[in-house]
């Protein structure tokens, strides 16, 4: 288990990053999704892989418990992330809108342009 | 428990959804409530500040869970400092984007504003690791909504810009609080202190790998070279007023680094010993060059002053990265300057550009052409570190703090020239934008009001009281260095001594 959760954390982290060094904005938001699930999947690991056992404590008998805190660390981190992925995708459609072009880089500017931002 | 320590959250946090539910439509409305709650805010902070002043530190738990169980909110000289400045520096800044109408040329300004009220002071009070990392999102997501208030082509790219290199950023900080929790089993940042402090020195690998994720996440907050490539069209970009309170968000990065490199991973601590030292001061000073750089070689009047901002956290992460108690008082007392001095500097480009352009380029002499180029001028001294404004002073308080430094000769040579470079680029700019005007043929007036004559007819009272508000606080901050370097050295002599945070924050058996 613990070999294909490291694999997964280190293939969803390489794809993100090569997704977000595309430079175009549908593949770098893609990119940070990915990245986003690496980190999820990470902070569960983070408190020692066990399945099957429940995030609760058993003061009457000796059973086997998981550590609830990543799992309370994670739902944050993905409410987090898919709110910042919604307004990741309004700012990137809005700048593709305005300025019809989805290149993640600032064009060169001629000086003296207009000021219309 | 004292429950006003919560108030600096609580308050924008009910005021901002009050805003957008109740009054959005009516903009008066939304000002004065804006406003009250900011004047409120700053009375708050003034109040916990007079409380922190003796050296107490004070702790909120939240919901009454025990630390290292619960979150916790922490207050000592240095966070109540930094509260203090916010809230100080908050107030002209929403009086000037009220006064030259930036408010209302967006949606939901004021509400935002607020949530990034809500998001500094949470960074700044917060105890806990983790809840650090959820006010850093606080303050982000409400910055995305003002960097991009009002809209525009350029101004929507460089918030693409913006928002992917700061949700990288997230990425990272919460991999590393990840790495942290999993090897200390706890993200309570005195709880942290006590097990990194206890942790067998073979066995610290992946606690080294935690704390320089962490230092690169707030790195990149504090715009350190190479990390800083979101700041200079993102300020550029935004709404120059926004610009003006981002001042702080760097500031932020800085207080991160101080706080966690103090209190957990101090300089006595033998794990992380030396991970910072070898690169974080080089960094700096490669930070501080660039800026420098940068002021002599922008085109628009925006530009400046985010290079301006660049090269004045290169000074501050200078006396930071030296980890030491007189660098880092020199470091609190110049931190508090460069943020009025980044700020008033921002605004008064928003002046200049209302009146002709974004463009460094000799126009026709604007309205009210004089006191303008006063302010900038003011401004221009305060950011380059000229006597007689309190730039000076600071930049004295770091070349004097790190005389005794390994690489003091570097330090004393980068600083001193970067100044110079920036006094140059200063003046080359002021120079290009007030005075060569004056040389140029006045071409016949068109009829009728154009953009610059209507500014003329009705000058806006409120953003210069604005900047006078903050060049007022630069000049406070001069006349009154004495009190305020003292409180800067208790401040740093607190940081440097962390048992009494540790034992404020977990009782006195933890020790």
């Amino acid at each position: 288990m613990e070999l294909l959760v490291a694999s997964a954390v280190g293939i969803l982290t390489a794809a993100g990053i090569y997704l977000i060094l595309r430079r175009r904005s549908f593949p770098v938001i893609l990119g940070l999704s990915l990245l986003t699930y690496a980190v999820n999947v990470f902070l569960f690991a983070t408190g020692r892989l066990v399945s099957g056992a429940p995030p609760i404590l058993n003061k009457y008998e000796e059973v086997a418990y998981t550590d609830p805190l990543p799992q309370a660390l994670v739902l944050t981190a993905i409410v987090i992330s898919f709110g910042m992925t919604a307004v990741v995708v309004m700012v990137a459609l809005g700048a593709y809108l305005t300025s019809k072009n989805d290149r993640t880089n600032m064009p060169a500017e001629p000086e003296g342009a207009g000021d219309d931002l | 428990m004292n429950h006003l320590l919560i108030m600096p959250v609580i308050l924008p946090a009910l005021v901002a959804p009050f805003i957008i539910m109740v009054v959005r439509h009516h903009l008066d409305l939304t000002r004065i409530f804006s406003v009250a709650s900011t004047v409120l805010l700053a009375a708050v902070a003034l109040a916990l500040a007079a409380q922190a002043a003796d050296g107490t530190v004070m702790v909120y738990e939240l919901g009454d869970w025990p630390a290292p169980f619960g979150i916790v909110l922490v207050l000592d000289r240095l966070s109540a400092m930094m509260i203090v400045l916010t809230s100080l520096l908050a107030l002209p800044i929403l009086l000037y984007a009220i006064g030259s109408g930036w408010d209302a040329r967006g949606a939901n300004f004021h509400a935002l504003y607020q949530f990034q009220l809500m998001g500094i002071m949470g960074a700044f009070l917060t105890g806990d690791a983790f809840n650090l990392f959820v006010f850093f999102e606080v303050l982000l997501i409400a910055s995305y909504g003002l960097m991009i208030h009002s809209g525009g082509g350029r101004r929507f790219q460089a918030g693409v810009q913006y928002v992917v290199y700061n949700l990288l950023g997230s990425t990272l900080f919460l991999f590393a609080l990840g790495t942290l929790y999993s090897v200390t089993g706890t993200l309570n940042m005195a709880d942290l202190a006590v097990k990194v402090a206890q942790m067998p020195a073979e066995d610290t690998a992946l606690l080294r790998v935690g704390a320089v994720m962490l230092l690169l996440v707030f790195a990149i907050k504090a715009a350190l070279l190479p990390l800083h490539f979101w700041l200079p069209s993102a300020y550029t970009n935004a709404p120059m007023p926004v610009a003006a309170l981002f001042a702080i968000m760097t500031k932020v990065g800085a207080y991160s680094i101080l706080r966690m490199y103090t209190l957990v991973f101090g300089p006595e601590v033998e794990a992380t010993a030396g991970l910072s030292e070898a690169w974080l001061l080089p960094a700096a000073l490669l930070t501080l060059m660039a800026g420098a750089v940068g002021v002599v070689g922008s085109k628009k009047i925006g530009r400046v002053a985010a290079f301006g901002a660049i090269a004045s956290m290169g000074t501050l992460l200078i006396a930071i990265s030296l980890f030491t108690q007189t660098a880092a008082a020199a470091a609190l007392y110049y931190l508090v300057h460069s943020t009025l001095a980044a700020a008033l500097l921002f605004l008064v480009a928003d002046l200049v550009m209302e009146r002709q352009g974004h463009w460094i380029t000799p126009q026709l002499p604007m309205p009210q052409i004089g006191l303008i180029s006063a302010l900038f001028f003011a401004a221009a001294i305060a950011l380059t570190g000229m006597p007689p404004l309190s730039g000076f002073l600071g930049k004295l308080l770091v070349l004097d703090a790190t005389r005794s430094a390994d690489l003091a000769t570097w330090i004393w040579a980068v600083i001193l020239i970067g100044s110079l470079i920036t006094i140059i680029g200063m003046a080359r700019a002021g120079s290009l934008l007030f005075w060569k005007g004056y040389g140029l043929p006045h071409e016949v007036e068109p009829e009728g009001e154009t953009g610059a004559e209507a500014v003329a007819a009705r000058p806006a009272q409120l953003p210069f009281v604005a900047c006078f508000g903050l060049l007022a606080g630069l000049v406070g901050l001069t006349v009154f260095a004495g009190p305020a370097t003292h409180y800067a050295e208790e401040t740093a002599a607190q940081l440097y001594a962390p048992a009494v945070y540790i034992e404020a924050v977990l009782g006195e058996e933890a020790q």
